[in-house]
């Protein structure tokens, strides 16, 4: 496999609804920003790029089928190749790892992944039916089909199971609600509090309005290029940004639709098959989890994804990190919940399984510098969503996973301030992050490892 | 009493309008006018009604209509699913039907929803379930009834509950639904 670099990004302002544009126009307007960014006009790009990879969730939120072509049209790359990428809410990080694959194999030197949801054509409850239809339509649906039902089972489960409260959770939407203050591509910018958090109407006990992400129309797009390919992009005139960015690490993992379904497997089995190496070579934590089974925890079950654990165990080993915690300078992942945040922090080895509620609350995953008016008894060490993620962000699906790359290129560039206006969200020389992207009930689960050229 | 919301509720529908804004005169400076117009939104229906088929499963919808509660299981490991499959995931071998109406079972999780898919908006608040059978390896998603939303705790977690049958059937898996245990009516 050759070196994959990440060379550019757009991202369109995440909104509740762009009337004013077809989802074409919204893309393009990701797209423009990422081709200007490299000091290229559109004509030249045009002539660089080898392909694409198109990323949109739900055919029924456009009522349009094949609209990916629409969008590869209206960018002006026909006849080049291109193609869609569906997997639920992971479209977006299944997509960019798409492309990384065009580069990686040695098919494409110039790929640029694109992608978007208009999710407003539709009032929010039929959207919910949407985005519920979803899951199984025989089995799952029919009984009161609703994501946030879903989830808010889930955590009762990790509650139940860990003693996670509901102040833990909360800690996640004031982080990443007051990160994204400082996000002008945010679609929610605000300063809450841990009352406020609990005080929001309840959508699914115990998940409040602040605990879940929003429906956005929004677009976003990443270009990835080889080695020659970064040659064919200079010798058009591009400007290159240093130091270069690698997408040195890919993991992919799956789990049941139903989440019924999943698996609630012994110890030894987890032990061997999902633990990370840190895990494995711990003394204290297999007793740790010992313990958790003696008193009657199994894996996954519904509190946990194990298609989660799965890709970050094949990113990490794929990009050489053993200790993700401190290895990692930041995380960008799909907080559609707080919930789901508290539950990816386990996933992703930031903390062991059923510890991810006072991780929540220690400030490890703060951004430093920010007052977030919250007592935190750590210091931030691998900050989650500086951008703001899902949740303040917003979550127009098919774009959600591309944005990720392009707010994680940026951090890695150095270049946040240039993009945002604003320093706050900048990290002091970070050199590795991770982007994660999850589908339906952990169903699909990407996760890819970004890292600066040393 | 509950102050009301600051916000009405929002809606589609309403007046049909006849006769759009658009300039008398086509001259340059109308036409440039035009990248100023606000975007038009039309509504566009889209029903469908599907024949759907359940199936190798069929039998499971049959056997509720009919106040049994079926589970599928693989003849040689014993691995029992809840949610009925055709197939083992692990021996990949046919499985074989049970019954499983008078199982022990508990809950293994909920969730009370007060808001949901526009089908179901009706019915808020409702209480979704899991529910775990003694000697069976996967769950059961269904609505817990015979509780007071209102009064929501993580103590339902591992409550016995046991199921209820819909006298008329709709052949849906919500023509099952469970109650506590010692719920007295039936």
């Amino acid at each position: 496999m050759r070196p994959v670099y990440v060379v550019s990004g757009g991202v369109s302002k995440f909104a509740k609804a762009r009337p004013d544009r077809t989802f074409q126009a919204v893309v393009k307007e990701a797209y423009d920003y990422a081709i200007t960014d490299l000091d290229l006009d559109f004509p030249t790009f045009t002539r660089c790029v080898d392909g694409s990879v198109a990323s949109y969730f739900s055919d029924h939120f456009s009522r349009q089928l094949m609209a990916g072509i629409m969008v590869q049209d209206y960018l002006g790359l026909c006849p080049k190749p291109g193609h869609r990428v569906e997997g639920g809410g992971a479209t977006g990080g299944l997509c960019l790892q798409e492309a990384w694959k065009s580069i990686a194999s040695g098919h494409m030197d110039v790929c640029v992944a694109y992608g978007f949801e208009t999710m407003s054509h539709v009032e929010t409850w039929k959207g919910n039916e949407f985005i519920a239809l979803a899951s199984d339509v025989s089995w799952d649906y029919p009984v009161g089909g609703f994501y946030s039902g879903y989830y808010a089972m889930m955590v009762t489960r990790h509650m139940k199971e860990f003693g996670t409260t509901v102040e833990q959770m909360a800690h996640v939407s004031v982080k990443n609600h007051l990160n994204a203050y400082h996000n002008p591509y945010a679609q929610k910018r605000n300063r809450y509090t841990i009352d406020d958090v609990r005080n929001a109407p309840m959508v699914a006990w115990p998940l409040t309005r602040l605990d879940i992400c929003v429906m956005s129309d929004g677009a976003a797009a990443v270009i990835l290029a080889s080695e020659a390919g970064l040659q064919r992009l200079q010798a058009a005139g591009a400007a290159l940004q240093r130091p270069r960015v690698l997408l040195t690490g890919i993991g992919r993992g799956t789990d049941a639709m139903r989440m019924a379904d999943r698996p609630h497997v012994d110890y030894d089995t987890f032990l061997r098959d999902y633990a990370t190496e840190q895990e494995k070579s711990s003394d204290e934590t297999r007793a740790y989890y010992k313990r958790l089974w003696d008193h009657g925890t199994r894996y996954p079950g519904v509190h946990s994804f194990r298609a989660g654990r799965t890709a970050g165990n094949m990113a990490y080993k794929h990009a050489g990190i053993s200790n993700p915690l401190q290895e990692l300078d930041f995380i960008e992942l799909h907080d559609a919940y707080t919930s789901s945040e508290i539950q990816t922090y386990e996933d992703l080895g930031l903390c062991r399984y059923g510890e991810g509620g006072p991780f929540a609350a220690s400030g490890k995953a703060f951004m430093p510098g920010l007052d977030y008016g919250l007592k935190l008894p750590a210091k931030p060490v691998c900050p989650v969503n500086p951008s703001g993620g899902l949740i303040a962000c917003g979550h127009p699906v098919g774009a959600t996973g591309l944005m990720q790359g392009v707010f994680a290129l940026w951090q890695l560039q150095g270049t946040v301030d240039k993009h945002f206006g604003d320093r706050a969200l900048q990290l002091k020389n970070p050199r590795r992050g991770a982007i994660h992207s999850h589908a339906g009930t952990g169903t699909y689960v990407t996760v890819s490892i970004l890292e600066r050229e040393a | 009493m509950a102050k009301l919301p600051e916000q009405r509720p929002e809606s589609l529908g309403g007046y049909v309008v006849h006769g759009v804004p658009f300039p008398l005169e086509t001259d340059p400076d109308a036409l440039a006018f035009l990248k100023r117009m606000a975007p038009l939104q039309i509504e566009q229906e889209y029903r469908i009604t599907y024949l759907h088929s359940y199936g190798q499963d069929s039998p499971w919808f049959a056997g509720a209509a009919n106040r049994r509660l079926l589970a599928t299981t693989d003849p040689v490991s014993g691995y029992t699913y809840a949610t009925p499959r055709g197939n083992d995931v692990y021996t990949g071998a046919e499985t074989e039907w049970i019954d499983i109406t008078h199982r022990p079972a508990k809950v293994h999780a909920f969730t009370v929803c007060y808001f949901g898919s526009e089908e179901f908006l009706p019915e808020c608040p409702y209480v979704l379930a899991l529910i775990e059978y003694e000697g069976v390896n996967t769950l059961f998603l269904t609505r817990l009834m015979g509780l007071d939303p209102q009064q929501a705790t993580l103590d339902w977690i591992g409550m016995r509950v046991r199921p209820r049958f819909l006298r008329n059937s709709k052949l849906k898996p919500t023509d099952v639904y469970f109650v506590p245990a010692d719920s007295t009516e039936d």
